[in-house]
């Protein structure tokens, strides 16, 4: 084990790759809690859900991965909305901790239920791009780590100005920051609450199909995914875009910084000691700031 | 009166169940050890979250803090399980202080309590399973019983275990009879409630909320020294992982929140289904197959039963109009009280 100058700029460099993706995962996540302060604690699995269709798409039909997007993406929006409308909606008038609880057995079930079909396997996929490595100096990136970082800001700050710039996302924030005045001002905040349920889980379809080639699948990626999702979203200041982009990037590079220095999987101890850390010395991270 | 009604009533549930060995073959009676180990930690959660409304998805962590403590201290030192449960009873009530001042002194609440509590079990599933001296990644294993030793927790037959998960039962009932009916409890009570409105009341929330997650977590080590002396072995997550967590707030909430016997009703109900479930041809099959249940009875119970079990029968009895003019029970907040609304159709069982 070296701590060779080397090696910390490679992890550095490999932190903010996985970072990026940490915060693409996380949006969803954020802009759900913004808008109508629930908790998905499905979302880890919904992100496996992505990560199967990929898979899948892949390997069955033999689609690259990267296009593969274009059918996942649409399909995590109707998924996530289906979902919504059958069992988040009747009860979003209901006590706050309700609706976690229902996540979470949602959670539950979609973890088992992909135990139950495609057992506990743990499944890549292979690109002719994971052979591709870029050099820039000392530090090696392989293709697809740099195609996830690019593809993931790129998604992250396209729907950052969708919910600026356009209508439905004006409604969007709209609807966050009063339901009531929106309704008011002619908005459907039920169609809004819906759509932007949408979106958070459409999110997770670009991401997986950008995650899929430098990750895995299996039953539990959601847990450990899911619980990153909220340790960065906690970080960054729920509802807050710009935090979950900074919060993904400080456990990208805790992450990689720690399994470069400490021996097996002591890195997530790390993440984790992060997390406490900011939560006894920075707290104002973890208070929630309505995105303006 | 009424208090020591309750008394009365859970000394004459206990001491019924107390017979139960002289009827049940091993297996039942295995199940039964199960349902009172489940009963007595969703109890203990069920201080915090259900009369406090502080869900902790990490109750496990402090369960995992007693069944590690007390395997280490029987395999290195030989110390009695008896001694471990006030050793780490301490442990875990220092724990749980630390978890509350890291989150209660921001006002961290509901949402940020229920993933702050996560990722620290999670953390203690990545820390235990790199501690060498706690068996890393393959756990301890305590070595069977070849006799029968009350002073170490060990016995040849699942009847002894039986009596002392049953006391331990019965001790814990009581002590929550006695705590709802205390100034603390209405504290407690208010804090769910309305928290800003408790503090205008005069009432310390910050302090009542630390006292419940200690006493919670102090409890819920005792459950976790039991769970190690029964099955003689513990690893990371068979006490840190979600599944464990969720099964404790499970039985609470399906049994109904903020009620002394609500989790002892779920764990009551829900514990043989999952036995029945993983017996099945199904369960066989997968292991998962009773998570699968539960996740199912999870989102049920809150689309349309909020209230649990006993949430649901107190409102029956009430609509029934044989319904005492006692104090709405500990469990009526304002989503229970809504719920009992004839229109809502989440009341028809």
């Amino acid at each position: 084990m070296t701590f060779s100058r080397d090696v910390i700029l490679q992890a550095i460099a490999s932190g903010v790759m996985v970072g990026a993706i940490f915060a693409l995962i996380s949006v969803g996540l954020t802009l759900i809690w913004g808008v109508m302060k629930i908790i998905n604690f499905a979302q880890g699995e919904f992100l496996m859900i992505g990560l199967y269709l990929t898979y899948f798409l892949v390997t069955r039909a033999n689609i690259n991965p990267y296009v593969s997007m274009l059918i996942t993406t649409p399909a995590l929006f109707i998924i996530g909305i289906a979902i919504f409308r059958i069992t988040i909606r009747p009860i979003l008038k209901d006590a706050p901790m309700n609706q976690i609880m229902l996540t979470l057995g949602l959670s539950l079930m979609l973890q088992n239920l992909a135990l139950m079909f495609f057992k506990a396997d743990v499944l890549r996929i292979q690109t002719p791009g994971q052979t591709v490595f870029l050099h820039f100096g000392p530090v090696v990136l392989s293709l697809p780590e740099v195609i996830a970082f690019f593809g993931s800001i790129i998604a992250t700050l396209a729907l950052y100005f969708y919910l600026q710039r356009t209508d439905m996302g004006r409604s969007v924030r709209a609807a966050s920051q009063s339901p009531t005045a929106a309704t008011l001002m002619g908005i459907d905040v039920r169609f809004t609450y819906l759509f932007a349920f949408g979106v958070g889980s459409a999110t997770l379809g670009v991401a997986s199909a950008l995650l899929l080639p430098t990750y895995y699948t299996s039953p539990t990626v959601g847990l450990f995914l899911g619980l990153i999702m909220f340790v960065v979203v906690v970080l960054g200041g729920m509802g807050n875009f710009l935090g979950a982009f900074i919060g993904g990037m400080i456990i990208g590079l805790t992450e990689n910084l720690g399994a470069a220095i400490l021996p097996g999987s002591l890195s997530r101890v790390l993440t984790f000691g992060v997390f406490i850390l900011v939560l006894l010395f920075k707290p104002q991270g973890v208070l929630s700031r309505r995105r303006s | 009166m009424r208090i020591t009604r309750s008394y009365i009533v859970a000394m004459v549930v206990f001491g019924v169940a107390a017979f139960l060995p002289l009827i049940l073959s091993k297996y039942y009676l295995h199940i039964a050890i199960l349902v009172l180990l489940w009963a007595f930690l969703a109890v203990a959660w069920n201080i915090l979250g259900g009369y406090g409304g502080q869900h902790s998805l990490g109750n496990g962590l402090f369960m995992g803090i007693g069944a590690y403590g007390a395997a280490y201290l029987v395999l290195t030192w030989n110390i009695s399980p008896w001694l471990s449960m006030g050793i780490f009873f301490v442990v875990a009530g220092v724990v749980g202080a630390f978890v509350g001042y890291l989150t209660f002194r921001y006002g961290l609440k509901g949402a940020y309590f229920a993933l702050v509590t996560i990722a620290l079990t999670e953390a203690a599933v990545y820390v235990t399973a790199n501690w060498t001296a706690l068996g890393a990644n393959n756990g301890l294993s305590l070595p069977i019983a070849t006799s029968n030793n009350f002073a170490m927790l060990q016995f040849t037959s699942e009847t002894g275990y039986f009596y002392v998960i049953l006391v331990l039962a019965l001790l814990i009932v009581l002590f929550t009879i006695w705590l709802a009916s205390r100034r603390f409890g209405y504290r407690l009570v208010s804090v769910r409630e309305n928290e800003d409105a408790a503090e205008a009341l005069g009432v310390g929330t910050m302090s009542t909320k630390m006292w419940a997650i200690v006493l919670s977590a102090a409890l819920t080590a005792v459950g976790g020294v039991f769970y190690v002396v029964l099955f003689s072995y513990v690893n990371p997550r068979s006490v840190f992982g979600e599944a464990v967590s969720v099964q404790i707030l499970l039985y609470a909430i399906v049994g109904g929140l903020g009620t002394v016997w609500g989790p002892v009703v779920g764990a009551a109900i829900l514990v043989p289904i999952a036995e029945i479930v993983r017996g099945s041809s199904l369960g066989q099959q997968f292991q998962g197959a009773y998570l699968l249940t539960y996740g199912v009875i999870l989102v049920l119970t809150m689309l349309f039963m909020p209230n649990g079990i006993v949430g649901l029968a107190k409102s029956i009895r009430r609509r029934l109009g044989r319904g005492t003019s006692e104090n709405p029970p500990a469990g009526v907040g304002p989503k229970q009280l809504k719920a009992e609304s004839p229109e809502q159709d989440g009341v028809a069982p």
